[in-house]
């Protein structure tokens, strides 16, 4: 096969794409008691993959992500709490939007500048959110949050169920399925590949005559969104929002999700989620400051060390013990 | 609150804010480097003082000056082992490196110490009210606008009169063109990194009395501190000095007219500022 056409085909499903899937069905049968832990699994993947887009294809380092994972997470509370909208589809559909307005209102003001001062402007914006939704206790709750939140069925069909999360665990399933599949149509597309070439030479691109803003300003757009899915998702399974949705550790946590797993990947959304949850469940209830010191010590050893996360350490090994081309 | 009062509560503050920043506008002005632990090295200050205090039985100043030594010889150490090999690196790898670093000095001083609020006890000089003449003040608030004006005079004299001073500003301004001239920005980094943790030590230890003391410290505090070096403007000294104080002296006055979520202003002003200006208010244009 020529190199042409691997370029060519790079987009066709692979068989080992249905792997994720299919455990991911598996999960559900085969642990049925850790339904509740799988669902939030399933969130931080589809959070992760939104950051993704902007910081693995698109090159923006952003620190302030998890203002859209509040904004998604706070429309569909205040709606559920104050209008009494408790139907879950178009609550993910609101909050999608509201937190792609403010994703587009964002990136269009803040993407004309890079480096240290849109870090700051990034990390600025998600914290005038979380103060807002500090200070509009009438409707956002405040500190407290909105700590008890009643939605009706899904469909019309399956309600959400309290002991075993089944349906709430199949709901995230699908919805993840479904964004992801539009940002893997996304990122094989021309404007994707846009996206990778802006992160690696934004002079080349402006030389070639890209609409380097505007692609920015989409692609921060659709992830906004999709950080907004997941945050209406949080909402909604776990039946509460507070200030956390919107605060620096959630923005860092998806950043270290990201990083573990390998940015600028599809799946290393996938496999940073599924090992920075499981060690953090299994080892942050019971010695929650080693946990801090151990994800400390993890965070400095990639960034020294392994630039790519777990998934880049696989393909270096695998490089490493491939058979020479000949 | 009368107008001076105001004034002053919020210089104090201010002068905080600036002896924690300081270096780490420097530091990021020369190499571009993000470095989100910087609050950590003033909680690392003020530990080794409330410590040194505690178990060694020092006063409060030979604890300030041994926290700063300590930080200072801790932060090169850092600094030659791993600051280093990330000089090159992206930002996302520095804000990574940083973050993870955070981390493990949160969660050292919360093993080592313990997760509750630390105390430091002021000389008995230091307590009480002084008579100002037309109006009583607190003696440490006083001293505090003292000593950060001391040290802002002693930083510009430093800045605008050494050839040390000379060549941290030849290198902030144009790294490549120092570095050609012969400036080794290498070792001028580590000097500086060092001066900057001292200080951000002292800080920490000396703002004990406003901003806390406890494990979460730099995560609390972090975007107050890139805040006040965005505003100020990469390296430069008195920027951060006017920074400091004006952002001191907000939030003083949020805090008392706006008790809840007052802060807000700061953000919002920040963002369409930096939108304004990139360079900060004080920096110079690149």
């Amino acid at each position: 096969m020529s190199a042409a056409t691997g370029l060519a085909r790079r987009h066709r499903f692979r068989p080992w794409e249905l792997l994720p899937w299919a455990a991911g069905i598996a999960v559900f049968f085969a642990f049925p008691n850790y339904l509740a832990f799988g669902t939030q699994v399933l969130i931080t993947i589809l959070f992760a993959l939104s950051l993704d887009l902007v910081l693995g294809y698109a090159g923006i380092v952003t620190l302030g992500h998890a203002a859209f994972f509040g904004a998604g997470a706070y429309t569909v509370g205040m709606l559920a709490q104050h209008l009494g909208w408790n139907e879950p589809l178009s609550g993910v559909v609101a909050g999608a939007l509201v937190a792609g307005t403010i994703g587009l209102a964002s990136g269009f003001v803040l993407l004309r500048t890079h480096g240290l001062t849109l870090l700051m402007l990034t990390l600025c914006t998600m914290t005038l959110l979380e103060q807002a939704a500090n200070m509009g206790a009438a409707w956002t709750g405040g500190f407290d949050g909105m700590p008890s939140l009643a939605f009706s069925k899904i469909l019309g069909l399956y309600s959400f169920d309290v002991l075993y999360f089944r349906s709430q665990y199949l709901y995230a399933f699908v919805v993840l399925a479904l964004c992801f599949l539009v940002v893997r149509t996304l990122i094989y597309s021309s404007f994707g590949q846009s996206l990778t070439g802006i992160r690696e030479n934004l002079l080349r691109m402006h030389a070639v005559g890209a609409p380097v803003r505007g692609r920015l300003i989409i692609a921060y757009t659709m992830s906004a969104a999709l950080a907004g899915v997941a945050g209406a998702l949080f909402a909604q399974t776990t039946g509460y929002v507070n200030l956390a949705v919107l605060g620096l550790e959630r923005a860092a946590g998806v950043l270290i999700v990201l990083i573990l797993g390998g940015y600028g990947r599809l799946y290393g959304a996938f496999v940073g989620a599924i090992a920075y949850m499981v060690l953090e469940h299994v080892l942050a209830k019971a010695y929650p400051t080693a946990w801090q010191l151990g994800l400390g010590l993890t965070l400095v050893a990639v960034s020294l060390f392994a630039r790519n996360g777990v998934i880049g350490l696989f393909d270096t090994l695998r490089r490493r013990f491939a058979r020479p081309a000949p | 609150m009368d107008p001076v009062s105001i004034l002053l509560g919020g210089f104090a503050s201010g002068m905080v804010l600036f002896i924690v920043s300081v270096g780490l506008s420097v530091t990021m002005g020369l190499m571009g480097f993000v470095n989100l632990a910087h609050g950590g090295f003033a909680m690392l200050g003020g530990y080794a003082i409330v410590l040194a205090m505690k178990h060694w039985g020092l006063d409060f100043f030979p604890a300030l000056a041994l926290a700063v030594a300590a930080i200072a010889a801790l932060s090169i150490v850092l600094e030659r082992l791993f600051y280093a090999r990330l000089y090159r690196a992206t930002e996302l790898d520095q804000v990574l490196f940083t973050i993870g670093l955070v981390f493990v000095m949160t969660a050292a001083v919360t093993l080592g110490v313990g997760p509750e609020t630390q105390v430091i006890t002021l000389p008995e000089w230091l307590r009480g009210q002084t008579d100002l003449g037309f109006m009583q003040y607190r003696t440490y608030s006083l001293a505090l606008i003292a000593a950060g004006s001391a040290l802002m005079i002693g930083l510009w004299l430093g800045f605008e009169r050494t050839r040390i001073g000379a060549r941290i500003r030849a290198a902030v301004d144009n790294r490549r063109m120092a570095q050609s001239m012969g400036v080794d920005v290498g070792r001028l980094f580590t000097l500086t990194f060092a001066l900057g943790s001292g200080l951000a030590a002292a800080g920490g230890g000396l703002g004990a009395e406003i901003l806390g003391l406890d494990p979460n410290y730099p995560l609390r505090y972090l975007v107050y501190f890139l805040i006040v070096v965005a505003v100020g403007g990469l390296g430069r000294v008195t920027g951060v000095f006017f920074a400091a104080l004006l952002i001191g002296v907000l939030d003083f006055v949020l805090k008392i007219y706006f008790p809840k979520g007052g802060t807000i202003f700061i953000y919002a002003l920040t963002l369409i500022l930096l939108l304004w200006r990139p360079q900060g208010l004080f920096g110079k244009r690149a």
